[in-house]
């Protein structure tokens, strides 16, 4: 399997994103904003659309247009111009349209779209895994230099911000970094699933962590390992790489959820 | 000699959006170093005070000052120690104590880096204060109330505030904890010199510790010593009479 170049760009990629998007999922999900990548996901798919109209990358594209719905989510969230769930299906439902409208104005209605909907791991060059490696080290490291000021708004947001800590820049950091990783794993996952590799490895992580530190860093175990996993599985089955990716992801959550109840019926 | 208060409040109103006043022509002083409980009935306009006193909501007319400076642009907010009520918190985490009152740290360091070794002595001496030394490694969703609202105490003690303000903190805790809890607030108001804010429906707990009872329904309707309480307001719920 690792003979093959475009299968050793793809664990590469996947790689980064295995550790990427947990990182910045664990945050999301700890604070019960699960569905913002997925509403960061239907913006990304306006990007890509728009890409493909103007004949520009639609990596680039969809990275500008994801942290531009990320950013407004939140500022429409901290406005109180609109709950989080009512900010989440403007912006998804936009996105959404947006997309198909720009996708049928390019007349891109076929395998290319596709590619980016549900992830290819043929479509990965050397380019973009130095992009992926490069952007996805600059998000890493943003999280281990914020990881105690996110993790205080994470316990107790408004004790953070009665104390001085800017609640509403970080919550902006954080959904930029959430559109950072929609866009570098749409290629490997797809933009309509990499919301699920944000989620599903920390739901798993949490039912077993034990503290803080150690759920991130399960939900990152677990998130490379249905990285690995998925990819191996797709490459072997003949399967698209996004879907057999998430399917591994959510059996890690039935996983965590059977040992936790056998641990909860023997204590 | 004119001593800076820790919290003044002048001639203050307050409505949510178009909504009615939540509380009108409120003032009140407290000094450093008071020990405070502010209660009221549910809807009194308790939470309210508070939320104005921390900056966290602007008055409609008069002004809320925080140790001489306008409450909503107060610069040291790391002197704040804020314990919001339960049900705001994500308590369901897995979160070990250490983790929480380590999040108590973070104003006065600064949100960027690792904690210090002073820090880290901090944190330790902050959970042995309010007697969970020996819990400082358990999950916080494995504690009983009283056990986490301590917990909660050494996380807004970790960044050595010198206002500690308690809202609803009796809530989900049974009897006994909360007698402990009341103790625990005196020992430390005593021990550390901080002003405590205790905000409540209910001051069974601090009755016999707090210097000062404040009772808050839409205006102040008593501010003295709770041994000179009407008998017929010692249950909050009768402030209305």
């Amino acid at each position: 399997m690792l003979d093959s170049e475009f299968m050793r760009l793809a664990f590469a990629v996947g790689a980064v994103i295995g550790v990427l998007a947990p990182a910045v999922g664990f945050f999301l999900v700890q604070r019960r904003m699960s569905l913002i990548g997925d509403g960061i996901g239907h913006v990304a798919f306006a990007g890509v659309a728009l890409g493909l109209l103007l004949d520009v990358s639609p990596i680039l594209t969809a990275l500008v247009a994801a942290v531009a719905g990320g950013v407004v989510i939140e500022w429409l969230r901290s406005r109180r111009l609109a709950a989080g769930d009512q900010a989440l299906a403007l912006v998804f439902y936009t996105g959404i349209a947006a997309g198909v409208v720009l996708v049928s104005a390019a007349g891109a209605l076929n395998v290319n779209l596709f590619q980016y909907l549900f992830g290819s791991i043929l479509t990965v060059t050397r380019q973009d895994l130095v992009v992926v490696t490069l952007l996805g080290a600059a998000g890493l490291l943003c999280i281990g230099l914020l990881y105690r000021a996110l993790s205080a708004v994470v316990i107790d947001e408004e004790g953070a911000r009665v104390s001085g800590v800017p609640v509403g820049a970080l919550n902006v950091v954080l959904a930029a970094l959430a559109a950072l990783t929609v866009a570098l794993s749409m290629q490997i996952v797809g933009v309509l699933l990499i919301a699920a590799l944000m989620v599903l490895p920390v739901t798993a992580a949490t039912r077993i962590g034990r503290s803080l530190a150690s759920t991130l860093l399960l939900s990152i175990a677990i998130g490379l390992c249905s990285v690995f996993l998925g990819l191996t599985t797709s490459y072997y089955a003949d399967l698209p790489p996004g879907g057999t990716i998430v399917l591994v992801a959510a059996a890690a959550v039935v996983a965590a959820a059977t040992a936790q109840a056998l641990q909860s019926a023997t204590r | 000699m004119h001593v800076t208060a820790a919290v003044e409040l002048e001639a203050v109103r307050f409505a949510y959006g178009r909504g009615g006043p939540v509380l009108h022509d409120v003032s009140l002083r407290i000094g450093e170093g008071e020990f405070v409980a502010i209660a009221g009935p549910n809807g009194g306009g308790k939470t309210t005070l508070l939320r104005l006193v921390l900056g966290l909501e602007r008055p409609g007319a008069g002004a809320v000052r925080l140790f001489g400076e306008p409450a909503e642009r107060f610069s040291r907010r790391s002197a704040l120690g804020y314990l919001p009520q339960r049900a705001s918190l994500m308590l369901d985490a897995p979160v070990t104590v250490r983790e929480v009152v380590a999040a108590g740290t973070l104003p006065a360091r600064g949100i960027v880096g690792r904690l210090r070794r002073s820090d880290r002595e901090r944190i330790a001496e902050a959970i042995e204060l309010v007697g969970l030394g020996d819990r400082a490694d358990a999950e916080l969703r494995r504690l009983s109330g009283g056990q986490q609202q301590r917990a909660l105490i050494a996380k807004a003690l970790a960044g050595q505030p010198r206002l500690l303000a308690l809202d609803e903190p009796t809530t989900g805790v049974d009897a006994e904890s909360q007698e402990a809890l009341g103790e625990l607030l005196a020992r430390l108001h005593e021990d550390l010199g901080v002003t405590v804010l205790y905000v409540s429906h209910e001051f069974g707990a601090v009755e016999h510790h707090v210097q000062r009872l404040v009772l808050v329904r839409g205006a102040i309707v008593f501010d003295g010593p709770p041994s000179e309480l009407p008998g017929v307001w010692h249950d909050p719920s009768h402030v209305h009479a």
